[in-house]
């Protein structure tokens, strides 16, 4: 088994077990967090998608400016994966707490339905 | 019926996967052209020894720019959607006592352990912060990065010591003030270019020294815009989640 299908695996498993977690949740808080944890399955992906073999981190401090380094882009991507998550992650909490305001519950079940 | 649209949901999921990760690259060997035109221009173009950072605030300003703006405008949401609350429960807040620990237990007080440990941290947590935000350029770090480790320091002060030590370090209207301010600095920044008849957001700042602070140009400039953004973007969002205990802790005090 090569190690990159272990690194694509990686990546389908935590993809996995956020979802499972999300879809079986009984809990807002913690249905946030899964939803967390499926898109951090998205930073392995894309690490694993620009890896090169023998590439070192496309960072020249100090080291000969012509070594051969992974793809910054998909790591630039990255970053801005890791800041949306974070900005939907508080957008969430924040909803699940105007839901326990309104419903003094956080269980996604016992949840009241939507009035128009 | 439910688990019949369960199976066949995971079915279809299962399927996709599996077509999905058939259709990557190898592994170590991703057929991209732009990470390496960049990896071996970056350094000498920009002086930026980070190519992250060169792609991020340089090649792929712009795209950052709206990546700075999803901060800010999920940063508002959340403040609208909590401060809407806090009016609606202005009546009941007096006698519920619900603070951020359960109803009817005494708030322990901090304990000395945690004040030493969190007065100690706040010193290394800005210096750190503002290393990571101003040497971005050369090694791995940046605004997003730093911001959010400054933004850490409230939290210890907010832990460690008095509410009235946290409201003084971070007051409401300077942390949104120089929010917003860094944010528009971005499009200013950008908007530079433009007036000297460039592309926008094109490097207008001079390129200064690989490896040195300060250097590569705009990407300095951008990330320590970006820094203060993102750090007053989340003290802002502490601020409005532990309103409320913060302000019954604040009563408390001044009683």
């Amino acid at each position: 088994m090569s190690p990159g299908f272990l690194a694509y695996a990686v990546a389908a498993f935590v993809f996995l077990c956020g979802l499972w977690g999300a879809a079986t949740s009984r809990h807002l808080v913690h249905m946030v967090i899964c939803v967390g944890v499926l898109q951090t399955s998205t930073y392995v992906l894309l690490l694993a998608i620009g890896q090169k073999a023998g590439g070192v981190a496309p960072v020249y401090y100090g080291v000969p400016h012509d070594l051969t380094a992974v793809d910054p882009v998909v790591q630039a991507l990255m970053l801005t994966d890791v800041v949306v998550e974070a900005t939907v992650v508080a957008l969430l909490l924040a909803l699940a707490v105007q839901a326990h305001k309104h419903a003094g519950t956080l269980d996604p079940d016992a949840l009241p339905r939507l009035k128009g | 019926m439910r688990t019949f649209l369960i199976t066949a949901g995971a079915a279809g999921l299962a399927a996709l996967l599996v077509w999905g990760l058939s259709g990557l690259p190898p592994f170590g060997s991703y057929p991209g052209p732009y990470g390496e035109v960049l990896n071996s221009f970056a350094v000498g173009e920009r002086k930026a020894t980070d190519v992250v950072s060169a792609v991020n605030f340089d090649y792929r300003a712009f795209d950052t720019m709206g990546e700075e703006f999803i901060l800010f405008i999920s940063v508002a949401g959340a403040a609208l959607l909590l401060r809407k609350v806090e009016e609606e429960e202005h009546d009941s807040q007096e006698e519920s006592e619900s603070e951020d620990r359960q109803p009817g237990r005494a708030a322990p007080p901090t304990s000395d352990a945690i004040r030493a440990f969190g007065v100690a941290l706040v010193g290394l947590t800005v210096l750190f912060g503002l290393y990571m935000i101003s040497h971005g350029q050369t090694t791995p770090g940046g605004g997003f990065q730093g911001g959010v480790i400054l933004a850490t320091a409230p939290l210890s002060v907010y832990l460690a010591a008095e509410a009235r030590t946290f409201q003084r370090i971070a007051p409401h209207d300077l942390v949104e003030w120089s929010e917003s301010i860094a944010a528009a600095a971005y499009v200013v920044l950008g908007l530079a270019a433009v007036v000297g008849g460039a592309e926008f957001l094109r490097n207008v700042t001079p390129l200064g020294e690989e490896e040195k602070m300060g250097s590569s140009g705009n990407i300095f400039w951008l990330n320590l815009g970006v820094g203060v953004e993102v750090a007053g973007g989340f003290v802002l969002l502490l601020s409005v989640f532990i309103r409320e205990a913060l302000e019954r802790r604040l009563r408390r005090e001044s009683k």
